[in-house]
């Protein structure tokens, strides 16, 4: 994954990561139609599988939503990937250091 | 065995580095004697590359392949039930199997190209694939190896491939799926082509791998990936040829793809029994133009398609209007059929897994009606059931050991009897009021 390419950014602050949580959960909620409210969301859960139940191709929606939201283009080109779906904090995580907007 | 090339041209891309036929050769030679005495191997390569070479040394040690349309615990147990002495060949240094594996070897130094070309009969069994059938046990479908070259080759002509030319193959698709087999595996080995290694996922991996290889590329997809490579916003290196199968491409979708992407688009119409038996371009025709020899035939409300390549008769699951000669269109799905992004299934199979997990005591699957704006455009499945001691995370967990993930239920509604009507059916129109009505739907968390 090239970090070159994405600007420098200052640290955010917690109150900044919440929010963004909140966002980002919300955008996962309504991009796959999930029955669940965003904030019901555990950010240390698993996304794939067992814990929030998401397949493949809710991935792949989640990385559309992501890049056009925060600018971020995902690569499955590094065992990065699978870190980046373990959790909702861990892609919060990533966006944070990756967004282009 | 490998369309006539010479030892050292290039067969395959793999990590952006040539493969010549010569060391693809003898990476066959190498395998086959590790694949033990039995006669039958679940290759479950995720590597194209590994998978091609498993798939040939199976051809040249007289074993069948077996290519399950997912591997899910109970359909892992099917399998051992249908072919005792199974293996699993898997190129996942992690991947756990119920069944006894073998590990893909690690490649150490590249090993001296083999000349000579194996022959293989045309009545040899090359591979079974299976579809979920109604009644919970899977249908297996004989394919024999006289069969697919004649399919693939068919193939090659119909899309107006070259074979001086040979275009490298970059696919989204596994090559355990039938189309998958048929157009990233044997095209590149059978037509003359190039076979690329990698399976890219997300837009930006797809662009990275075509720029990958040398051109001319085609690009072999499905509408989710289409759809995603659109959405995007993307710019990808320049392709000679599009292919699309799994699931109808609305035409207006057709038209974007090819504007974007200044390639032809042709879409492929097959199933996992018949292989793929006919070709049109959206963009220009609604109309589909079957492989030359094979035939479609109106039974009643059914079509059944037969001869060329095809093994058997075969009732296709598709509401199909016979046009002209070899010329037909297609009217969508039967209404027990699911496909949703490519994997198929009945909605029978479904409820029939559903209803035999304990604790279950009645359930059915339905179509919701999806109004939402995607961008991969899957629309999944429902289900109503009515279980009232069990957990829903403890029955969707149930539900994830017997059916693909694709197929979960979402939402899943938990209910205290099924709207079924006085003859004992139950209409999807009443499914749909019901979960339209409920307050609450029980959906792990």
């Amino acid at each position: 994954m090239s970090d070159k390419l994405s600007p420098i950014r200052q640290p955010a602050s917690p109150a900044d990561n919440a929010a963004l949580t909140r966002q980002v959960a919300g955008l996962i909620v309504a991009a796959l139609n999930l029955d669940v409210a965003p904030e019901e969301i555990d950010p240390e859960q698993p996304l794939y599988g067992e814990g929030l139940g998401l397949d493949s191709i809710d991935i792949l929606e989640i990385a559309l939503v992501v890049s056009k939201e925060y600018g971020v283009q995902l690569r499955a080109d590094s065992e990065e990937n699978v870190r980046i779906f373990s959790s909702l904090r861990a892609l919060v995580d990533y966006i944070i250091t990756h967004r282009t907007k | 065995m490998i369309a006539g090339r010479s030892a050292d041209a290039v067969l395959a891309y793999r990590g952006g580095e040539p493969i010549s036929a010569g060391q693809f050769l003898a990476d066959v030679q190498r395998l086959a004697p590790l694949l033990g005495a039995g006669r039958h191997v679940l290759n479950a390569c995720t590597d194209r590359y590994h998978f091609l070479v498993g798939f040939a040394a199976c051809l040249v040690s007289g074993k069948v392949n077996l290519l399950p349309p997912t591997h899910t615990a109970e359909v892992l147990r099917q399998l051992t039930r249908f072919a005792p002495d199974v293996i699993c060949l898997t190129d996942d240094p992690e991947g756990a199997s119920s069944l006894p594996s073998v590990q893909f070897p690690r490649s150490v130094a590249p090993l001296l190209p083999v000349m000579s070309v194996p022959q293989i009969e045309t009545d040899q069994l090359a591979a079974y694939v299976f579809t979920s059938g109604s009644t919970g046990t899977p249908v297996a479908h004989r394919k024999t190896w006289g069969r697919l070259v004649e399919c693939v080759c068919q193939e090659v002509v119909q899309l107006g491939l070259d074979a001086d030319v040979a275009a490298t193959l970059v696919a989204t698709v596994p090559p355990q799926h039938m189309y998958g087999f048929e157009s990233s595996v044997l095209l590149p080995l059978l037509g003359g082509m190039v076979l690329c290694a990698e399976r890219p996922f997300y837009p930006a991996d797809i662009a990275a791998v075509l720029a990958s290889v040398p051109r001319p590329r085609v690009l072999v997809s499905t509408p989710v990936h289409l759809r995603a490579l659109l959405a995007a916003g993307i710019t990808l290196p320049s392709l000679e040829l599009i292919v699309c199968s799994t699931a109808p491409l609305p035409q207006q979708l057709a038209t974007e793809v090819e504007e974007r992407f200044e390639a032809q688009l042709l879409e492929i119409y097959g199933s996992t029994e018949t292989g793929q038996i006919a070709v049109r371009r959206p963009t220009a025709t609604a109309e589909w133009r079957l492989w030359s020899g094979v035939q479609l035939e109106a039974r009643g409300s059914e079509t059944w398609a037969q001869n060329g390549h095809i093994e058997q008769p075969t009732r296709m699951c598709d509401v199909l209007e016979l046009t002209g000669e070899g010329r037909f269109l297609l009217h969508g799905r039967v209404a027990d059929l699911v496909n949703i992004a490519g994997k198929r299934s009945s909605l029978a199979y479904l409820n029939h897994q559903l209803n035999s997990i304990p604790g279950v005591q009645d359930g059915a699957f339905f179509h919701m009606e999806d109004t939402r704006s995607s961008h991969t455009g899957v629309t999944r499945l429902a289900a109503c059931v009515v279980a009232p001691e069990l957990e829903p995370a403890r029955l969707l967990a149930a539900l994830r050991e017997r059916i693909d993930p694709v197929f979960l239920p979402r939402p899943l509604l938990f209910v205290a009897r099924l709207p079924r009507n006085s003859t004992g059916k139950l209409p999807q129109e009443a499914l749909r009021s019901l979960a339209a009505g409920q307050a609450k739907p029980a959906r792990a968390v």
